[in-house]
């Protein structure tokens, strides 16, 4: 039984586990370690408000806000200047720290092992449990290390980086494991760069995925809203600095990869699994690994309308999409300007082009940088913080057949709406491919 | 939560590998704020033509009257991967489900699973090769019937009874329907003491209450 520091929630799947708890007559049994923010279903659009384009998404929002109004618990609400996605406004309030344990009724809870945090998703019925009981009763998991060698060249990213450590490893590959991701690559990664690649560890279905907390993490966290002050801020820091493995800890499996000659990953399919090097033909079914794996790239390539031996250049583009939990945050939004502003190109024609901030914090940090003129003067749109089109509620969508260049994390068959077909790549990737009019990297940085 | 000890069933096989949550229901099919009303969106994108119109694929084998009150579903590796919508759960069990058998699961989608009673068996490629084999040469006739207590899976009469390995504590949980909440509850006095000793450890982690 492990004893749950923190525990956040989102209107979509938080919202169930309050009401079974109010329904029980159970109350939250601390209130200040509970958290709940608007971002699954809210809308994205300027002047939103509880009424939303997905049908049914209002009853969520308002179920959500009277839930955390009875049970006490600090909300996050669509018209908070902290409002924003989960994941992303967690670390920012110092709501995530590093050594904490923290739950959340998502899947991509495991982002926070950026900070050094345990954290990994539940389901709603777990998360009442947590909330009535600050506790979860857990299956121990294995332990992996995967270790980088090497520094990412230019153009390449963290999300490049989990891109082709889940292709190497398989979306089963991590199942059962708690993840150490080490190594110099590593260690020269910004914060948030590490908050993208532990995002996606549960695309490896992992139980989560974690990085030691450095110096770097350290300098992130202080100061934030709800991160320890003075004299536990000291002996908080001396704690944090002890969570690393032991020189010659013996992990359950380890794998290292040399990454210095890494290139920008394109998934072609349906599974994160499914990705090349930008410029690499899509694959055979003849060289599938087994007939399940066959079967699988033959869905997907008939569902993404792609043939094997081509490249994913070979591909127009219909949309781009930068945002979510994986990468909105403010050093991706800057990467993708600037791109804009070294290149001067502007979206091409018949692209629809969004950038979605993940909270209202990037957005406001973003906006004082003059980045939001940038995007918009480049033909895209530039929206309110949430998750947005990562996923399809009902309400908005590209429409089927669409082929969209995606910072988002999954590529699932009707992931981002009926028949959308989802490329997912880093902010660059997409950037780029936005303004190409194709699916093209860019190795000019 | 309803207790699970043996069941006997129509199998339906599903044999695709990382069959994931959005498949098993998608976002757009979750309407409202409940675990109910769920049933007719399981696997929409493919069991339905046209997932709107709600046209059936007939080809999907949900859709197919040998398969007709089928409760246990035969699926392929890590299924349930994923978002941690536990709508997945609550959708399958809402259509007649009481057990996925597959040679594994995704860690949310399990554990999501075992708190509502549906069972979970994880078994080998080629045993569960062998109950597909039984199962679709008539499938409403070629029932399953799955024992939890003993951990054994009966099938072809000719052949042996293939056995799986369970979690203690999650066997325990199933076997008895236990309600995990009330279950730790009872034990509150431990996570007091916790607290108590670890407030002195680890001060920063507790904010204060009001």
């Amino acid at each position: 039984m492990l004893y749950v520091d923190r525990i956040f929630l989102h209107e979509r799947t938080g919202s169930v586990a309050l009401n079974g708890l109010l329904e029980k007559q159970r109350s939250v049994r601390r209130r200040e370690h509970a958290f709940c923010t608007m971002d699954h279903i809210v809308d994205t659009l300027p002047g939103r408000g509880d009424d939303t384009l997905m049908p049914s998404g209002r009853d969520f929002i308002v179920a959500t806000r009277h839930a955390a109004h009875e049970t006490g618990i600090q909300l996050f609400d669509i018209v908070d200047a902290d409002q924003g996605i989960v994941h992303v406004i967690s670390p920012e309030l110092g709501i995530a720290l590093p050594g904490l344990s923290l739950i959340c009724p998502d899947s991509h809870t495991c982002t926070l092992g950026g900070l050094g945090a345990l954290a990994w998703g539940v389901g709603s019925t777990e998360a009442e449990h947590a909330l009535a009981t600050s506790t979860l009763r857990v299956t121990r998991p294995q332990t992996m290390r995967v270790s980088f060698a090497g520094l990412l060249g230019a153009g390449v990213s963290a999300k490049d980086l989990i891109l082709f450590t889940i292709r190497e490893l398989s979306a089963s590959g991590g199942a059962g494991y708690a993840i150490e991701f080490a190594g110099p690559a590593i260690d020269a990664l910004p914060v948030e760069a590490r908050l993208t690649l532990c995002n996606m560890t549960t695309e490896l279905s992992a139980f989560t995925g974690l990085i030691a907390p450095d110096q770097k993490v350290l300098d992130y966290c202080a100061g934030r809203r709800y991160a320890p002050q003075g004299q536990l801020w000291d002996q908080a820091a001396q704690h944090w600095q002890s969570l690393r493995s032991d020189e010659g800890a013996a992990f359950d499996q380890e794998h290292s990869f040399d990454i210095g000659s890494l290139k920008p990953q394109l998934s072609w399919g349906t599974s994160p699994q499914h990705c090349v090097d930008w410029d690499d033909a899509i694959p055979h079914v003849r060289d599938a690994p087994d007939a399940s794996a066959s079967a699988a790239w033959q869905r997907a390539q008939d569902y993404m309308g792609v043939t094997p031996g081509s490249q994913l250049s070979d591909y127009a583009l219909d949309a781009a999409f930068i945002g979510s939990c994986t990468n909105s945050r403010l050093s991706d939004l800057q990467l993708a300007a600037a791109y804009l502003v070294r290149t001067g190109h502007k979206v091409a024609k018949g692209v629809k082009a969004l950038c979605v901030p993940g909270s209202g914090q990037v957005k406001r940090a973003a906006e004082a940088e003059g980045l939001d003129d940038i995007f918009r003067s480049a033909g895209f749109e530039w929206r309110e913080p949430g998750c947005s089109m990562c996923f399809f509620a009902g309400g908005e969508s590209f429409g089927k057949g669409v082929r969209v260049a995606s910072t988002t994390n999954r590529n699932f068959e009707g992931r981002q709406g009926l028949g959308v077909r989802t490329h997912i790549a880093s902010p660059l990737t997409v950037v780029a491919s936005a303004c190409a009019g194709h699916l093209v990297a860019d190795t000019t940085a | 939560m309803t207790p699970f000890t043996q069941h006997r069933g129509v199998a339906l096989p599903l044999l695709r590998d990382n069959i994931d949550t959005d498949a098993i229901i998608p976002s757009r099919e979750m309407r409202t704020v409940s675990r109910s009303g769920l049933a007719a969106g399981l696997f929409a994108p493919w069991r339905y033509l046209d997932p709107d119109a709600r046209t059936l694929n007939p080809e999907f084998a949900l859709n197919q009257s040998e398969y007709s009150g089928a409760s246990i579903l035969l699926a392929g590796n890590n299924f349930g991967c994923g978002s941690s919508r536990e709508h997945a759960v609550w959708a399958l069990m809402e259509s007649g489900f009481r057990a996925i058998i597959a040679p594994s699961f995704a860690t949310i989608f399990r554990n999501n699973a075992l708190r509502n009673g549906l069972l979970t068996v994880a078994l080998e490629q080629h045993d569960l090769d062998e109950l597909v084999d039984w199962i679709t040469v008539d499938p409403a006739a070629h029932m399953i019937q799955l024992d939890l207590e003993a951990c054994s899976i009966e099938f072809d009469p000719e052949r042996d009874k293939k056995v799986f390995s369970v979690d203690p504590a999650a066997q325990d949980m199933l076997l008895k329907g236990l309600d995990e909440i009330g279950l730790t509850e009872q034990s509150m006095d431990l996570v007091v003491r916790f607290e108590e000793q670890d407030q002195a450890r680890r001060p920063w982690v507790y904010l204060p209450s009001d």
